[in-house]
């Protein structure tokens, strides 16, 4: 009889253990994955994810989509002073004012987009946080030195402080990833540590502190994991930023000094020139440079709605 | 190293004594949350604090831990955990203290913890930071502690995340932390307040059992005079961060002498007082209080008031005074009772 009771009790437990859980679906599933399953509902964000992925795969896989050899110059007898072939047989998009086709000089261009937006954002990301992380976790005097001087970094316009320092590091591409990191650190360092400074006033972190757990391991254990939210929100976002950056700054004639090599913004600063007689060889570098901003920036977005903890459960 | 000397036998686990805390930002008025008080918890005894929202019983509490930022606020007086003093005490000392000697549970277990990381990473930091153990050790013992605070299938929830455990196991899972290292004290501030009425029983009844196996001392902080009566042996009532009045569980409910206790227990639905008889809430609100220094806080809401409840007036401050075994009380005019215990305030006092 009373083995029965047992196994009536071990039942109802279980009963009682299974109501107990969160909505069907979520059982075992951390926060991240919860957000994804919330990404993969949201058109906005499977639009932003489909245009980031087409990019990425082109970028990934130019020399085998590109028609020709974006650096080969062809139909050079039909190029004569006012007038550039449009599309024909064999050049989709026409060639630019130097015979090249536009087309897959508009593959190759992603390369250069991509690689430029990713590692200056990484950099930026990286000294950002850095910044962020010492603020947030020393307070006080510290995080006082470290946001004036980020402040500082913050109210000089961002196009003016990449200007000055592609200017200062001379013309090259790295010089060019430096200056467009160096306008990123400043809003990851403030987002990072205000984001941080909140976790730290937060309920849980009070409650670890009360059972006595050591600084550092609430600091990095569970403050920094729970700020990094807006981090990797603003870092999507500041990929779109970075393309329009290198592009500006390349259409400024502080890009890449090889001016053969395919990149959007030089690209569109070459196709000036020649605006009122061939518009396309600026609107088509211009297009990408948009449609990728885009993308990262609805991407960037609908993450920042799926990472919100107010949406959470 | 982080062994505390044990006082005599006998002697309270926790004596806090003129304790005082006081908020001063800067360019605005110093607002003093607790001011002057004194009382002691023993092993395997329950203290209740209880009073309105604001009259500073977390304040109270967040001082004995520690816990009150440095900046902007002055504690004074002394607390006393095991007979050592805490005021002043550095911070890696209350570090070591926290968790292993005493520990605290609080109103919201939701956001009491980490939503982004497991209950089981939660409970075994807490054993690894102050019990010698192994890894391996520690997820054993874990599994023990949410076993023993009543939580089923308790290597399963280890692996969850807190949202998906329910409010009152969430309540269970934070005591087990509190546990984890078989505290002298606990505070429970609001433990049960969060929590839907079937599961407050419970979340108080594993608290009641937890104090009688352990013999830990416990600080209950609620404003729910049905808390206090199910678990509290003594019981403080705080108003605008006085000690008003002290007294037994029983005594308390059966002769109520503060005005503000008085209308705290009517304001209460009670069983026995016959179907449509008004409940008779204290009128105006805790915001109504005057500075002690002026007079009696709740004067301005209090029918018993006269004029020399004003500092004014009487030539000094309301004291809190002895009033009779195991009782204080800080009023001029308190409710008097008949000697014997009339059929109502018996019966109130087995509520
Ligand atoms: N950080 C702070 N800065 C300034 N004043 C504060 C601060 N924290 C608390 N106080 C003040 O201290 C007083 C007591 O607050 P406390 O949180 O202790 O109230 P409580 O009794 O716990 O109320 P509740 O029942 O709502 O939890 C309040 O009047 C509040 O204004
Ligand atoms: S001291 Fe005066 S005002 Fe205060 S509670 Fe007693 S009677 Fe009321
Ligand atoms: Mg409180």
């Amino acid at each position: 009889m009373s083995a029965l009771g047992e196994l009536k009790r071990e039942r109802i437990d279980q009963l009682a253990a299974r109501a107990g859980q969160v909505p069907e679906g979520e059982g075992g599933v951390s926060l991240t994955r919860s957000a994804l399953r919330r990404l993969r509902r949201d058109p906005v964000a499977i639009i932003g994810a489909v245009i980031v992925v087409l990019f990425l795969f082109v970028a990934a896989f130019a020399p085998f989509l590109a028609p020709r050899d974006p650096l080969a110059q062809s139909l050079l007898s039909d190029i004569r002073p006012g007038f550039i072939p449009g599309s024909q047989e064999g050049f989709p998009l026409g060639v630019d004012n130097l015979g090249r086709d536009l087309l897959s000089r508009l593959i190759y261009g992603s390369r250069q987009s991509l690689m430029i937006g990713v590692i200056s954002t990484v950099l930026g990301v990286i000294v950002g946080m850095a910044l962020g992380v010492l603020a947030g976790a020393f307070g006080g005097r510290v995080d006082t030195l470290l946001m004036r001087f980020v402040d500082i970094l913050l109210s000089i316009p961002s196009l003016l402080m990449a200007i000055s320092i592609s200017v200062l590091l001379g013309q090259n591409q790295y010089a060019l990833m430096i200056a467009i990191a160096v306008t990123q650190v400043p809003i990851f360092a403030r987002l990072l540590r205000g984001s941080m400074l909140a976790q730290r006033g937060s309920d849980y972190a009070v409650a670890a502190q009360a059972l006595g757990i050591r600084k550092s391991r609430i600091v990095f254990g569970h403050v920094l994991p729970n700020s990094l939210s807006p981090v990797i929100v603003q870092a999507t976002l500041s990929l779109a930023t970075a393309i329009i950056e290198a592009a500006a700054l390349s259409f400024l004639g502080l890009g890449d000094p090889d001016l053969a090599r395919p990149e959007w913004g030089a690209m569109l600063a070459n196709a000036q020139a020649f605006l009122s007689i061939r518009p396309e060889l600026a609107i088509y570098p211009a297009l990408c440079i948009i449609v990728v901003a885009l993308g990262f920036t609805l991407l960037g977005e609908s993450l920042r709605e799926a990472l919100d903890p107010k949406f959470r459960r | 190293m982080s062994s505390v000397p044990g006082g005599p036998a006998g002697a309270p686990v926790l004596e806090v004594d003129d304790l005082a805390v006081t908020f001063a930002r800067r360019g605005e008025q110093a607002t003093r949350a607790v001011d002057g008080v004194s009382f002691a918890v023993g092993a395997s005894e329950t203290v209740g604090l209880v009073g309105e929202s604001g009259c500073g019983k977390s304040v109270t509490s967040l001082a004995i831990m520690g816990l009150l930022p440095r900046r902007g606020v002055t504690v004074s007086g002394s607390v006393r955990l095991e007979g050592q003093e805490l005021i002043g005490a550095s911070d890696s000392r209350l570090r070591t203290l926290r968790g292993a000697h005493m520990a605290m549970v609080f109103q919201d277990p939701l956001s009491s913890l980490n939503p982004t990381v497991q209950i089981g990473t939660q409970v075994t930091e807490v054993l690894l930071e102050h019990r010698d153990m192994s890894k391996s050790e520690a997820a054993t013992e874990a599994a023990d502690l949410l076993d023993r605070v009543g939580i089923p299938d308790p290597s399963r929830r280890l692996k969850e995340y807190p949202h998906q455990l329910s409010g009152g196991m969430r309540q269970r899972a934070l005591i087990a932390m509190a546990l984890a290292c078989s505290p002298r004290l606990l505070i429970a501030d609001e433990p049960t307040t969060a929590l839907d009425v079937t599961i407050q029983a419970q979340i108080l009844e594993l608290l009641r059992e937890l104090v009688v196996d352990t013999g830990t001392a416990l600080v209950m902080i609620t404003h729910d005079l049905g808390v206090v009566a199910g678990l509290c042996d003594r019981v403080h009532v705080m108003y605008s961060g006085k000690i008003i009045e002290t007294a037994d569980r029983h005594e308390l409910f059966a002769r109520p002498r503060q005005p503000y206790t008085g209308g705290l227990l009517a304001s209460v639905p009670r069983l026995d007082a016959g179907r449509g008889t008004p409940l008779t809430p204290i009128r105006g609100s805790a915001r109504d209080a005057i500075p002690w220094a002026e007079g009696c806080a709740f004067a301005p809401r209090c029918d018993n008031a006269q004029d020399d409840c004003l500092t004014e007036v009487s030539g000094s401050v309301v004291p809190l005074e002895y009033d009779g075994p195991g009782r204080e009380l800080r009023c001029r005019h308190p409710l008097e009772h008949p000697p014997a215990p009339s059929g109502a305030t018996a019966a109130g006092a087995a509520r």
